[in-house]
C-alpha cells in the first residue's frame, strides 16, 4: 500500500476493494484462535467444492468433522494444507499466517501436519527411515546430504515408534506393513514433524475394532499438547475421541457442538446419519 | 538409525574389478612385449578407456533415473558439453601446428575465414580452466534447465520429452559453422594433452587410468549422495512427491541439486572420452546416444550405480563385436536387448540379483518398476 492509500483510507475502502456482499476485509484481522477459516469457496469445474465454509480451532483443540461424501473435508483439508487455493475466503493459521498465499511446504514448515485418506507411507524406506525423514528440522538438501539428519540417535526414532506400537518393525520396510500399520505408521511421522495443527484424514478406515480403539487413545494422547483436527466417518470412533464434532454438508458447517447435540440435530440426521 | 555404509559389498566387489581392470590391462599393455601372445594392442586400451568414460555416463544417469526417478533422455548433452571443452583445450594444444600453420587460430577457423579467435574461445589454453568448465557448463545448463522444470513441476513424460528436445537443439546449435566450434566436423587432430602427445602409448594408458579412477570417485560421490538422509529424501521424491510436500520438503531442490551433479559427472565422463577417441562432433548429441544411454542402465539394473556402470560396459562391448561382425544387425540387437531386457529382466542384471539374494531393505530400495515409458498420467498433478 502506497503513502497516498494511507492517506486517503476511505478512498481505497471505496473503490478499491472487491466486495462480493460480505464485510470488507480488514488489513489484518487479529484472532486467539489457531486455525480461523472464513467464508472459504472452492469451485472445481463448475461444482461448488466449498461453499462459505468457516471454522475456527483453539489451541490445543482437538475437532471431529464428520459429513457424507463430497460434503468438502477433503477439501478442507486441501485448503488448509496449500494444495488446493480456495477462490476466495480467508485461512488463517496463529492469526497471522495467510494458508492462501503459501505453498505445501511452506505451510508444513509452520507446523501443519497431514495424515492422508489413504496412508501415504515412503515403501521403500524402513519403518525407522520414514520417522527419520519426518522428524522436525532443517528440510534444505544440503542439510540432508551433511547435517544432522545423518546422525539422529535411534533412540529418538524408536521412542516415538514403541508410542505408535511398531518398535517392532522398525527394520522392515514400510511397503511390508499391513493397512493399520501403516495408518499408525502415517501418525508416527505426524509425531514427528511435531507440527502445532495436526490434519488426520480417516485415521481407522480399514482398522478392527482393537485397532479403532487403540487409534482413539492414541490420538487422545496425542491431543494433549497438540491441536488435532480428525476427518472421520465412524461414529463410535468419533465418540471416543471425546471432542467437539463438526458436521459438514454440501461445503459449509451445518451443525457443531458436542457428539451427542451433533448427532440429535433433525438436520444431521437427514443428510448424513439416517441414510 | 538403520545407516547404510558408503561401500557395501556390492561396492568392494565393483572397485576391486574396477582396480584390477586398471592395473591388468596397463601390464598388458607395457609390461608385455609386442609379438608376445598376452601383449594387449594399445587401440583396445582405448576402447577399454570408451567402455568407462560410458560407465561413469550410465552411473550419472542412473543417479537421477534410479534414485529420483527423473529419466532423462538428454543426458548425452552434458556428455557432449564436457567433451566440447575438453575438445577446446586440446584444439588450443595443437598451437602453430595445424594444417594451416596459423599460430592463433584453429584450421577450421582459418578455413572458415575467422579473423580472431572468439571470446569463449579464451582461457581454454589452460588445462585447469578448461577443468574447470568441464564440470561447469553441463553443471550451469542443468541446474537452470532443472530448476525451471523441476519448479514447474515438470514430471514422467514430459519431463523426458523436454530433455531430449534440449540434446536436439543442442546438435542442431553445434552442426552450425557460426558456432565457432567447428560446425559438423567438430574438433579433431588432436596433438597434446598436459604436453604429453596424446597418441602415445604412455598417454592412452594414463588416460584409460584416469578413466578408471574418474568412474570409481564418480561411483562413491553418487554412493555418498544416495544413502545419505539427502538419498533417503531422493527416494521418498521418487515413490511419492506429493507426500514429501507435506512434510515440509521442497522435491524441485532435491532434483535440481541430484540432476546437477550428474551433469557434471557425465560432463567428466565426456572430457575423458574425447581425448581416446581423438574427435568430439555434433553427433554426440543425438537423441540415439541419449536413448542408448537410458538402455544401459536398464540392461545393468536401475537404482543399482554398479549394474549401470556394468550395463554400459556390457552393451558397449556386444556393440565392438556385433558393429565388427555385422555392421547393419546392431540397431536391431539393440531394440531387441531392450524388449528382452524390459520384459523378462525388469530390474536389470543387478536388479534381478538383489532381487534374488539381497536383503529385504536392499530389495524395497528398488525402483518400484521400470519406467521405460513413464506414466502418463502423474500422481499429485493437483
Amino acid at each position: 500500500m502506497s503513502d497516498a492509500d494511507l492517506l486517503a483510507p476511505v478512498s481505497a475502502t471505496a473503490t478499491g476493494r472487491p466486495d462480493d456482499g460480505h464485510a470488507p476485509a480488514q488489513t489484518k484481522r487479529v484472532t486467539d484462535a489457531l486455525l480461523y477459516l472464513d467464508d472459504l469457496r472452492v469451485t472445481f469445474d463448475g461444482y461448488r467444492a466449498l461453499r462459505g465454509l468457516s471454522l475456527t480451532l483453539d489451541r490445543g483443540e482437538m475437532r471431529a468433522i464428520i459429513g457424507p461424501n463430497g460434503a468438502g473435508k477433503t477439501t478442507m483439508m486441501d485448503c488448509i494444507t496449500g494444495k488446493t487455493r480456495p477462490d476466495t475466503g480467508i485461512a488463517l493459521f496463529d492469526g497471522v499466517h495467510d494458508l492462501t498465499k503459501l505453498d505445501e511446504p511452506a505451510i508444513a514448515d509452520l507446523g501443519i501436519g497431514r495424515k492422508f485418506q489413504k496412508p501415504t507411507v515412503f515403501e521403500s524406506h524402513t519403518v525407522a527411515d520414514n520417522v527419520l525423514l519426518a522428524l522436525k528440522g532443517p528440510r534444505s538438501g544440503l542439510a540432508s546430504l551433511f547435517g544432522w539428519r545423518n546422525r539422529v540417535e535411534a533412540e529418538r526414532i524408536d521412542a516415538l515408534l514403541v508410542k505408535v506400537g511398531l518398535i517392532a518393525h522398525r527394520g522392515r520396510p514400510a511397503a511390508d506393513l499391513s493397512h493399520g500399520q501403516k495408518q499408525w505408521l502415517e501418525i508416527g511421522m505426524l509425531l514427528a514433524q511435531d507440527p502445532k495443527l495436526l490434519l488426520v484424514d480417516e485415521p481407522v478406515a480399514g482398522m478392527t475394532d482393537a485397532e479403532t480403539a487403540e487409534t482413539a487413545t492414541l490420538l487422545r494422547e496425542i491431543a494433549r499438547d497438540h491441536a488435532v483436527i480428525v476427518v472421520e466417518h465412524d461414529m463410535h470412533f468419533v465418540r471416543a475421541l471425546q471432542c467437539r464434532v463438526t458436521c459438514l454438508h454440501e461445503g459449509a458447517v451445518l451443525a457443531e457442538g458436542s457428539i451427542d447435540a451433533v448427532s440429535a440435530d433433525p438436520r444431521v440426521v437427514e443428510v448424513y446419519l439416517g441414510r | 538409525m538403520t545407516r547404510t555404509r558408503l561401500i557395501d559389498p556390492k561396492g568392494w566387489i565393483f572397485l576391486a574389478a574396477l582396480a584390477a581392470f586398471c592395473l591388468v590391462v596397463p601390464l598388458l599393455n607395457l609390461g608385455v612385449a609386442e609379438g608376445s601372445g598376452l601383449h594387449l594392442p594399445t587401440y583396445l586400451v582405448s576402447l577399454f578407456g570408451k567402455y568407462l568414460a560410458f560407465a561413469l555416463l550410465a552411473l550419472s544417469l542412473d543417479l537421477v533415473w534410479g534414485y529420483c526417478g527423473i529419466l532423462s533422455l538428454g543426458h548425452g548433452a552434458f556428455f557432449g558439453l564436457g567433451g566440447y571443452a575438453m575438445g577446446m583445450y586440446l584444439m588450443r594444444q595443437i598451437g602453430p601446428r595445424g594444417v594451416y600453420g596459423n599460430p592463433v587460430l584453429p584450421d577450421f577457423m582459418v578455413f572458415l575465414n575467422y579473423k580472431e579467435l572468439p571470446w569463449y574461445w579464451l582461457g581454454f589454453d589452460h588445462f585447469a580452466f578448461a577443468a574447470l568448465m568441464v564440470l561447469a557448463v553441463p553443471g550451469l545448463l542443468a541446474f537452470v534447465f532443472g530448476w525451471l522444470a523441476f519448479r514447474s513441476r515438470v514430471t514422467g513424460v514430459y519431463l523426458s520429452i523436454i530433455t531430449q528436445a534440449m540434446t536436439f537443439a543442442l546438435m542442431l546449435a553445434f552442426f552450425r559453422n557460426d558456432m565457432g566450434l567447428g560446425g559438423n566436423n567438430g574438433l579433431t587432430d588432436f596433438k597434446d594433452i598436459l604436453g604429453f602427445p596424446v597418441q602415445a602409448q604412455g598417454t592412452r594408458v594414463a588416460l584409460f587410468v584416469a578413466t578408471g579412477i574418474a568412474l570409481a570417485l564418480g561411483y562413491l560421490v553418487a554412493r555418498f549422495m544416495t544413502v545419505s538422509a539427502y538419498g533417503k529424501i531422493l527416494i521418498a521424491v521418487r515413490d511419492a512427491e506429493p507426500r514429501t510436500r507435506f512434510l515440509g520438503y521442497r522435491p524441485e531442490h532435491y532434483k535440481t541439486l541430484a540432476f546437477t551433479v550428474s551433469a557434471m559427472m557425465a560432463g567428466v565422463a565426456g572430457a575423458l572420452y574425447v581425448p581416446q577417441v581423438g574427435i568430439i562432433n555434433p553427433g554426440e548429441f543425438a537423441p540415439t546416444n541419449s536413448i542408448e544411454a537410458v538402455i544401459w542402465v536398464a540392461v545393468g539394473g536401475r537404482g543399482t550405480l554398479v549394474g549401470a556402470a556394468l550395463g554400459a560396459v556390457i552393451v558397449n562391448y556386444a556393440k565392438t563385436v556385433l558393429t565388427g561382425a555385422m555392421p547393419d544387425a546392431w540397431l536391431f540387437a539393440l531394440g531387441a536387448l531392450f524388449v528382452v531386457v524390459t520384459l523378462f529382466m525388469p530390474k536389470g542384471i543387478v536388479g534381478s540379483l538383489i532381487e534374488r539374494f539381497g536383503s529385504p531393505r536392499a530389495k524395497a530400495k528398488l525402483p518400484p518398476e521400470p519406467e521405460i515409458a513413464p506414466k502418463l498420467a502423474e500422481e499429485g498433478q493437483g
